[in-house]
């Protein structure tokens, strides 16, 4: 049957991408439908339990910047929050939790069940419709048709998944779900490129079997920090300590004598690993030398004696796991409560896909998620938010929206992803970034949040907060350039005693501030009624510490802005360029980007190719503006 | 990356090393701002001012006439300053870098036609030839680009990059896998590091500009019988006594080099020794090499004595030599010595071959083959020559030098990892003018091959 109801947007697969797609979509006021196979695995972290990490927490706040739920959840299931690089530049800090998988996944179904406009349905998806190459709804395994103007699929790790244990493997979507045949029989019929990726989990243990005497503590941060702007401590659940633990030449000799039952090692899996996040095999085969590999020992939640041995991801067979792991210093008796597994699915190649995820064959279906080649569930987040943003977007025939590469790391991925595309698992690191001082966990806020109520994305208190703490910034930014310091004045001495030696001249609170002896704390015992929030006091700390780095920056983003804002027809005919070399002209038509920015970031595409293309685009406009006048 | 006009942009307008007046061409918002400092005063538009021109720092380079354009009455539609100095290079070449000193960029090959043409100061009609333009002269450019990058100073620049990619990945991965058991930052020494790549972007900045290593260009072989006069010809064209001249077969055993500018074009003058069949170890030796040369040559230059009346045909002349030589397309034939028969110097084809009859020895003739040799290597239709590639590649290796000085200080004043990042990302970028990209992934791929990382 056709449904009745029509929707503007809907969303197949409830994984992160999926939930924050259709939560952006409700947000904005769309009517969304969110198909998903199983309504109780919503929100699902099906790897590690833990949200966050250098370039992934970038990812969250941004997500949360604009209203998104990431980061609220996080906040909401956090057992041991850690902020990383804390002793390093403000800019590459990234604050991490380890969250309860069943509180952060009743967090994520009660925002989707308290969201006005958003419908949950149960079923499998198992074909699109479309017509004239364009995307008009959706069928179920019962035959059910679902109409809406917009599509997101968001189907992760099930597209002909496939998982491995040892030299066993049978299909699944990940442990204990099943994959979705039907609906990647049918996408692999429509023109997309698709490939294989594999990824890994390491074995679950049962933490009633391990004795944590002989593992180092690693206790969460005080004062426990959070990971939304709008965060509060007193929302985190109970806090608890992780583990850390290492392998040892023993298991390194059980491993190596499972090589010839690995499926990696003997070819049965065929897709491609992330080389960040090696499997524990892989680790001790390409670094012989290292007689030992460190394993953070992560409990699953407050109420489960589960735990993730982060670190020693693995697709042995079964007993050649349990070998392993009971090698391992306090793991002398450990259970196995699931055995580790690798799994192969299929992937989408994102150059297929314009920069707001959706699909250059088929309009109006957006991809996101692993269906796009990344991992993480930061990643998978982030591109939902947008894919669910821009399908609402394109149902109102409306101008799609992506950040640029310095206004956010979702932009940089994105831009990564459709540009040079990936062969691996793509991961977010810091270092992908040529922005990276202004795009930090600190300012997402400051980046999006406007933006974002612009597109209807945030919701009445986020910005009545962010108003609020960005006039304070901006308040108190005046006073710290304004207030002078004279030297020998009753506040200059206050000032010298952080000086080798005092001050000569007239210094603003600002010039002060800049100096490396000084941070906001010690500038608050300098001037009278100093700003007491936290966040004001840092941001403006850090944007007078970068100063000139960012005002650097900044200049180079003014000079390439007209590239991004000059677009490439996606049907140009390159080949009629003269000039071009035939390599240039066939990665420019292979990846058709939309701007004349991307296309200079295509590997190989040199300055002068870039001449000309800007040169063409002219002689066109000039050629169509002749014919123009002749015709009138 | 090419970038839109508001940027500043300096190039020679003229071919690079032809005729006596050279003109430096800006276009740009800050070519006014420019000028003044050059100038020591605002040039009024469309006057021709006579006056110095000075560098950054004040001091004179040259005299001559300065032209100034006010947008959007100009060639490329923007504020365009013209200086017409004197031709030769090395004067040039100080006037780019002070216009670059004082905040102008080298010009991409063609970026004056184009931004003429983007700013509508060029119809559709003449708009076909733009391209072709920016195709050709990037395709000099490049080409100049390889002949300033050979030898020692492109290994140099390969063991700089090696230096700097090492460095990066300690720093950035300290920044991206915090959570590793590798302590990044303190095993590799970063301050050390970053110190000692500094020194080498001095010392080899240091060493290309006084030109030892930059000197290297086209390489143009002397070959010949015994006593045909190679040597003379050599002092001729080098204008200065460099081999031994005798009169005795099989002085040169040696393969000699000369480096010569042949207005401002780096000629490589390999001078070899006499080929022929020698039971001396030594002399051996000495023929070995010369082939070696002689097969690697762009041109080379066949001497022999006008007065031998052996050979009736050029094919005739060296047999056993033209038949070992892999690049027959190469080769010119000197003829040598016709002072002795009282003829005139000249060019001539004979057999398919360039003839050039000339006197080494009483230099009649030398201007006919450095006038020859630029031809032969397309010197002079280099739009963009070798200078202008050495600039560039100066260019960089400032940038990159200035960025890893900054990047030192953060990390001693602040200890901020992720500044001396950030500027050894803009050295890396800048290098990568002369190497080629290197991108975030490289660099990735760097690190996980170099370290066990990963949960």
């Amino acid at each position: 049957m056709d449904y009745p109801t029509r929707f503007d947007v809907i969303v197949i697969g409830g994984g992160h991408a999926g939930t924050e797609a259709a939560l952006a979509a409700a947000r904005m006021g769309a009517e969304v439908l969110l198909l998903t196979h199983n309504i109780e695995t919503l929100g699902q972290m099906s790897c590690n339990p833990a949200i966050g990490g250098i370039g992934k927490t970038h990812l969250v706040k941004e997500i949360d910047a604009l209203d998104g739920a990431m980061a609220k959840a996080t906040d909401l299931a956090g057992i041991q929050f850690r902020v990383l690089n804390s002793r390093k530049g403000p800019a590459v800090r990234a604050t991490r939790a380890q969250a309860d998988r069943i509180l952060y996944k009743a967090a994520i179904r009660s925002m989707l069940e308290n969201t006005p406009g958003l419908h949950i349905f149960q079923q499998a998806a198992d074909d699109l419709l479309v017509e004239n190459d364009r995307v008009t709804g959706v069928v179920t395994n019962m035959g059910l048709r679902f109409h809406a103007a917009s599509v997101v699929l968001t189907t992760g790790t099930f597209l002909g998944g496939v998982i491995h244990i040892g030299m066993e493997n049978h299909s699944g979507g990940r442990a204990g779900d099943p994959p979705s045949i039907a609906l990647a029989k049918r996408l692999r019929e429509l023109p997309f490129r698709v490939g294989r990726l594999k990824t890994g989990t390491p074995p679950r243990i049962d933490a009633r079997s391990v004795d944590f005497s002989k593992m180092e503590v690693q206790p969460g941060d005080e004062p426990v920090p959070v990971m939304s702007y709008m965060g509060r401590a007193e929302d985190h659940p109970a806090q608890i300590p992780c583990y850390v633990t290492y392998t040892n030449e023993r298991t390194h000799e059980i491993i190596r004598a499972g090589f010839d039952r690995s499926p990696m090692y003997t070819g049965v899996i065929e897709g491609t690993g992330p080389r960040y996040c090696p499997s524990i095999e892989d680790k001790i085969n390409r670094f012989s030398d290292k007689d030992s590999h460190q394993i953070f020992v992560e409990p699953e939640g407050l109420n489960t004696h589960e735990l993730y041995p982060n670190g020693i991801s693995t697709s042995l067979p079964f007993d050649v796991q349990l070998q392993a792991v009971r090698s391992i210093a306090g793991f002398e008796n450990a259970h196995i409560t699931r055995p580790g597994y690798a799994i192969e699915y299929d992937y989408f190649n994102p150059q297929d896909l314009k920069h707001s995820l959706e699909t250059k064959f088929i309009e109006n279906l957006f991809f996101a998620g692993q269906i796009n080649g990344t991992t993480g569930y930061e990643e998978a987040a982030a591109q939902g938010l947008l894919a669910g943003t821009n399908a609402v977007l394109k149902a109102r025939g409306e101008a799609s929206w992506c950040p640029r590469r310095d206004e956010a790391y979702i932009g940089v991925l994105v831009d990564d992803l459709i540009t040079l595309g990936t062969s691996e698992p793509y991961r977010m690191f810091t270092s992908r970034a040529e922005y990276r001082l202004l795009l930090r966990e600190d300012n997402a806020d400051l980046r999006l949040t406007e933006t974002g109520r612009r597109l209807g994305l945030v919701g009445d208190d986020r910005w009545r907060f962010f108003d609020e703490k960005n006039t304070l910034i901006e308040a108190e930014r005046t006073r710290l350039q304004t207030t002078w310091i004279q030297p020998g004045s009753e506040q200059a001495s206050r000032a010298d005693k952080y000086l080798e030696r005092p001050l000569t001249r007239e210094y603003s609170l600002a010039d002060l501030l800049r100096r490396p002896e000084f941070n906001y704390e010690k500038i608050a015992q300098v001037m009278d009624n100093p700003c007491s929030r936290r966040d004001v006091a840092e941001q403006l700390e850090i944007q007078v510490k970068y100063e000139g780095y960012i005002s650097r920056q900044q200049d180079e983003i003014e000079r390439l802005k007209k590239h991004e804002n000059t677009p490439l027809p996606l049907d140009f005919d390159y080949a009629s360029i003269s000039g071009l070399s035939n390599e240039i002209c066939q990665k420019l038509t292979d990846i058709r980007p939309e701007t004349i920015a991307q296309a200079s970031r295509i590997p190989g595409v040199t300055p002068a190719a870039v001449s000309l293309l800007l040169v063409y685009l002219k002689k066109r406009d000039l050629a169509s503006g002749t014919k123009r006048q002749k015709s009138a | 990356m090419p970038v839109e006009s508001n940027e500043t942009i300096v190039a020679l307008a003229t071919a690079a090393g032809r005729g006596s007046v050279g003109i430096v061409r800006l276009s740009g918002a800050r070519s006014l701002e420019i000028a003044n400092r050059l100038l020591g005063f605002d040039p009024k538009p469309r006057h021709a001012h006579f006056c110095p021109f000075k560098d950054q720092d004040g001091e004179q380079i040259d005299e001559g006439v300065a032209l100034f354009f006010k947008a959007p009455h100009s060639f490329t539609g923007e504020d365009v300053l013209e200086l017409q100095a004197h031709g030769g290079p090395v004067i040039l070449d100080m006037l780019i870098r002070s216009a670059c000193a004082l905040g102008a960029r080298m010009a991409e090959p063609g970026e004056f036609s184009r931004r003429a043409f983007l700013n509508d100061k060029i119809d559709l009609v003449q708009a076909e030839a733009i391209s072709d333009l920016i195709n050709s002269s990037s395709e000099q450019a490049a080409r100049s680009a390889v002949l300033s990058l050979q030898g020692e100073f492109s290994k140099q620049i390969e063991r700089l990059v090696e230096g700097l990619i090492k460095l990066r990945m300690f720093v950035e991965a300290a920044i991206d896998f915090p959570e590793e058991e590798i302590d990044f930052l303190a095993e590799s020494d970063v301050l050390n590091q970053t110190e000692s790549l500094h020194k080498s972007l001095l010392r080899l900045q240091d060493s290309a500009k006084q030109g030892a290593l930059l000197s290297e260009g086209i390489r143009v072989v002397i070959a010949g019988k015994p006593n045909a006069g190679k040597s003379s010809l050599l002092n001729a064209l080098a204008g200065k006594e460099s081999a031994i001249v005798t009169e005795i077969a099989g002085t040169t055993r040696d393969v000699l080099k000369e480096q010569i500018l042949i207005d401002g074009m780096p000629l490589h003058i390999i001078d070899t020794a006499g080929l022929r069949d020698s039971d001396d170890r030594v002399e051996q030796i000495g023929i070995q090499r010369a082939w070696q040369e002689i097969n690697q040559a762009d041109r080379i230059l066949l001497v022999y004595d006008a007065n031998d009346q052996d050979c009736a045909s050029l094919a005739d002349l060296w047999p056993e030599f033209m038949a070992k030589l892999s690049q027959q397309d190469h080769v010119t034939f000197i003829r040598n010595k016709i002072d002795l028969m009282n003829e005139k110097a000249g060019l001539d084809q004979q057999d398919g071959f360039p003839v050039l009859s000339l006197s080494a020895k009483q230099t009649d003739g030398i201007d006919i083959l450095r006038k020859h040799l630029k031809a032969c290597v397309g010197f002079e239709n280099l739009a963009e020559g070798v200078y202008t590639a050495r600039r560039r590649h100066l260019q960089a290796l400032q940038e990159a030098e200035e960025a890893v000085h900054r990047g030192r200080d953060a990390l001693v004043t602040h200890n901020a990892g992720e500044l001396l990042a950030e500027e050894l990302r803009i050295a890396q970028d800048a290098l990568g003018q002369i190497t080629g990209r290197f991108s975030a992934d490289d660099l990735l791929g760097e690190i996980f091959s170099s370290f066990c990382i990963g949960k």
